[in-house]
């Protein structure tokens, strides 16, 4: 096939220069580095013994980060700008040989430049005009990738002979890298907010893009789930498929099952370890249980749905029930053992922050040690242990390895734990794995249950992070 | 008193009834762990060891184009190879039977060993050849003899050849080097986790190149730089709701940017590493931030006394004792991401390969992501199969943590 072997080459043109580039930036301002130095420690000896204002390394520093910084921002605001313009001026000659074209039409013919460009063989018969426009876009891009490695070569040499011309004893080296280095590090610590950003963003798009098609309430609302019905447009809006209630169910459902696992064994070990255990005991089985916690959670997919749930399955036969193969029991058993341990560390925490004094109190009372635990430590240490069991609770309900393996896909609307039932997770998995299309409410409605999983389980971290912290205020 | 008296037997038998109870949680919990690494170890440690057949394969030059090497039908050497150890079998039904003992995988080894050392046509050689996966299965004893044959994958037939080659010597269990050697394969005694390993070693790779600097580089700003204000706050917030997000969320992030924004090849490790980067973060932040608060300030103001500034401070004093504590906090973090599965499952690295990754942009799936696609397998041996990949996977977690665990003692210094 000819594309494929116009292809090839273009994927290693497209890829290799950038980095190539970035790597001879960074030993051009290597270079810079040294000779920064050099010249710093020239001034320093040369016409008499003159006092720098900086180490000789700061100026080199100076001169590395002047030489690198400008030319690496070209790189990058080149490479984001040049994709979409290239594209567009490659379209030019094919959208004029075809008037009226739908944006539908035209994203779609974009798409198939795209794929050719990178060599992926449609299979489809090419058109003759579309390879014209790819040829066009390779030749372009090729053009492209050579100006900008003369552009950010030069901005690099140029840059680094400027700061190195001007270095003298009164340049205050050390301030101005400092300064950039601050002004990195202040950077890096906003890629949290903009991590946040970004999902919020990217689940917001695609599930707004859902309710244009599915209404909203009908979403949140709808009590039958079965997105694989919704093949074409017409159907999708009036079928009433994508109701978000079944899944809901099924996700609270396995998640109250796991919880039913979790605080009782998880509750009752924290009080052991931090009330009963000695402290050589203490340091045996924490980290034992911590185990649990660093087990990966396909293994106890692996776990849940090869062991337990054959196992429930015969306990059913022998005492006459029908368990289905995939019942929300053995997620949800499995789902509480991986629980444990964030129950049990977490409530052990907020156990040890209770002050002595009120142990000391019940005890001088002639409570036993049961009575103090039930009556003064736990009443105590309420909040923050309810601050646990809601973080718990959002592990739970994201958790996806578990139930992807276990669980099953049919939504039923059920609280029957022998019974199948889906989750959200399980749900965005099955929708996304595999090929897509972005325009089908199936793939989109995915998007919408990620934002739902989003929102509900931001809701009850902040819930849970805000009672933890202020019960930690209040006993320090 | 006598009133206090009265009720003490019963508030004893209360007490020891609920200090019962805990310790009933603690054991019952660790009975979990134990039922679980028990039950996977006691499927899977049988796969590391394979069952192969010795055959004498007469290299026929007839069948051998010296100058065609590479398309030659080995397949047919082999069953005739096999054909010869059984002579008493005649019908063409039973001898397609019995070269299904063979696994597929024997053809290309003599393919490859031919090309290699042509010389080996015309010769006679003793070979031991990998078994199909249900010989395999029967040698292991995983395929009851006392089923009814139409209930098992081995017909009686097959049964009898097996203990004959028992019998004759010529049917031995050897280590299986296949599973550590060899990429995906359909066929469960040809599949290996060399290419899940690679993809989860790229993977990580990019995740600790980009996790580790950028994580520390935020820890320090807003530990030592940031003033206390709204935005500061706003990051710490962010920092801390990062951590608790469902995973998934993440792949979601890396779908939406990742590969349909930023066109990013899809299955790389590059992305995969991309993705986990944004999710181990906060891990790190968090981690290295309380080891920065742990170093005394004392030193600090040691350091400012004689004249360091700030940067000086934090580069050479403030940055040397607080790395443990944050290499420890790395580790864990980076065990975090490689046991992970659903965010790379969103950005397809969930695609079946056979080739082993060589470079970041390849194809790739990871350690877990094989994992969870062998044990979809229906076939008996991947069962095995994928145990033994769990017992792989957490054997590396278990370095990992034990590395963070040592560190953590070696250098964990108190003030």
């Amino acid at each position: 096939m000819g594309s494929g072997e116009i292809g090839s080459p273009c994927i290693t043109g497209a890829t290799m220069p950038p980095l190539l580039l970035v790597t001879l930036v960074f030993t051009l301002s290597a270079l810079a580095y040294w000779q920064g130095r050099r010249r710093a420690f020239a001034l320093m000896v040369r016409p008499a013994a003159v006092k720098m204002h900086s180490r000789p390394g700061y100026y080199g520093m100076l001169t590395a980060l002047w030489c690198a910084l400008p030319a690496l921002a070209i790189v990058i605001v080149w490479q984001l700008a040049a994709e979409p313009l290239l594209t567009s001026l490659a379209m030019k000659g094919l959208t004029a040989a075809r008037d009226h074209l739908s944006p539908d039409q035209q994203g779609l013919l974009i798409n198939d430049l795209r794929n050719l460009v990178a060599g992926n063989a449609t299979g489809r018969e090419i058109d003759p005009l579309l390879q014209a426009a790819a040829d066009r876009y390779i030749g372009m891009h090729q053009v492209s990738n050579m100006a900008l490695a003369v552009v950010a070569l030069a901005t690099a040499v140029i840059a680094a002979y400027l700061v190195q011309a001007r270095i003298n004893p009164e340049l205050r080296a050390r301030n101005q890298v400092e300064r950039a280095i601050e002004i990195l590090l202040s950077l890096c610590s906003t890629l949290a907010v903009f991590i946040t950003i970004g999902i919020v963003l990217s689940v917001l798009f695609e599930s707004l893009r859902f309710f244009q098609k599915i209404p909203f309430f009908d979403f949140l609302f709808g009590l039958q789930w079965s997105p694989q019905m919704a093949m074409r447009a017409d159907q999708a809006g009036s079928s009433g498929s994508f109701g978000a209630i079944p899944v809901l169910a099924g996700t609270f459902l396995i998640s109250g099952i796991a919880m039913a696992i979790a605080v009782p064994l998880g509750l009752m070990s924290a009080v052991y370890l931090s009330e009963y255990a000695g402290p050589k005991s203490r340091t045996i089985i924490k980290p034992l249980l911590e185990i649990l916690a660093g087990i990966p959670t396909v293994v106890y997919g692996f776990f849940a749905a090869l062991i337990v749930a054959p196992w429930i399955r015969n306990a059913g036969l022998t005492f006459g029930l029908s368990v289905s193969s995939e019942s929300a029991l053995a997620a949800g058993l499995v789902m509480g053992i991986m629980i444990i341990p964030f129950v049990s560390s977490l409530s052990d925490d907020v156990i040890n922050a209770v002050p002595q004094s009120l142990r000391d109190g019940s005890y001088a009372l002639g409570a036993t040690r049961s009575e103090t635990i039930k009556q003064v430590i736990l009443p105590a240490a309420l909040p923050g242990i309810v601050g646990s069991i809601l973080l718990a609770v959002s592990r739970a309900i994201g958790e996806t390895m578990i139930v992807v393996m276990a669980a099953g896909l049919a939504a039923n609307l059920t609280l029957n734990p022998l019974q199948a039932v889906t989750t959200v997770t399980v749900q965005i998995v099955t929708l996304l794995v595999g090929d897509q299309e972005f325009d089908s409410p199936k793939t989109l409605a995915a998007f919408a249950l990620g934002m739902l999983l989003f929102v509900v389980t931001l809701v009850l971290n902040v819930i849970a992070l805000y009672v933890v912290r202020k019960y930690r205020e209040e006993y320090e | 008193m006598d009133r206090v008296n009265v009720g003490l037997a019963k508030r004893y038998r209360k007490e020891r009834r609920f200090r019962l109870f805990g310790l009933a949680a603690i054991i019952a919990s660790l009975l979990f762990l134990v039922l679980l690494l028990g039950s996977i170890t006691s499927k899977g440690w049988t796969a590391f060891q394979q069952t192969q057949i010795l055959l004498d394969v007469y290299f026929d030059p007839l069948a051998l184009d010296v100058k065609n090497l590479a398309t030659a039908n080995y397949a047919s050497l082999v069953n005739h190879a096999v054909q010869v150890l059984f002579p008493q079998v005649e019908s063409r039904e039973d001898k397609r039977r019995l070269g299904k003992l063979i696994s597929s995988g024997a053809a290309f080894d003599l393919q490859k060993m031919v090309i290699n050392n042509p010389e080996l046509i015309g010769t006679n050689q003793a070979l031991w050849v990998v078994a199909k996966d249900e010989v395999d299965m029967f040698a292991k004893g995983y395929i009851p003899r006392n089923v009814p044959e139409s209930e098992r994958r081995v017909s009686d037939k097959q049964i009898a050849w097996i203990d004959q080659l028992a019998a004759a010597g010529r049917l031995k269990k050897r280590f299986n080097t296949t599973f550590f050697q060899a990429g995906d394969s359909r066929e469960p005694e040809l599949a290996g986790i060399r290419g899940a390993v690679m993809g989860s070693m790229f993977t990580l790779i990019v995740t600790l190149a980009l996790a580790f600097p950028i994580g520390v580089a935020a820890a320090v700003y807003l530990e030592e730089f940031a003033p206390k204000n709204r935005w500061t706050d706003l990051i710490e917030v962010n920092v801390n709701n990062l951590a608790a997000i469902p995973s998934i969320v993440f792949g979601l992030l890396g779908l939406a940017v990742f590969l349909n924004f930023m066109n990013l090849p899809r299955s790389a490790s590059l992305v995969g590493g991309l993705v986990l980067t944004l999710m181990t973060l906060p891990t790190i932040i968090i981690a290295s931030r309380a080891s920065l608060k742990s170093v005394p300030p004392s030193i600090r103001e040691a350091a400012l006394g004689i004249g360091a500034s700030k940067m000086q401070t934090i580069s050479h004093h403030i940055l040397p004792l607080a790395l443990p504590g944050m290499m420890t906090g790395t580790i864990i973090g980076m065990a975090r991401a490689l046991g992970e599965t659903a965010p790379l499952l969103m950005i397809g690295m969930v695609a079946f390969i056979v080739d082993v990754p060589h470079s970041f942009s390849d194809p790739a799936t990871v350690l877990p992501v094989q994992i969870y696609l062998w044990a979809d397998s229906p076939e008996r041996a991947f069962v095995e199969r994928t145990s033994a990949a769990i017992m792989v996977l957490l054997f590396i977690l278990l370095l990992m943590n034990g590395a963070a665990v040592f560190l953590r003692n070696k250098f964990e210094r108190r003030w």
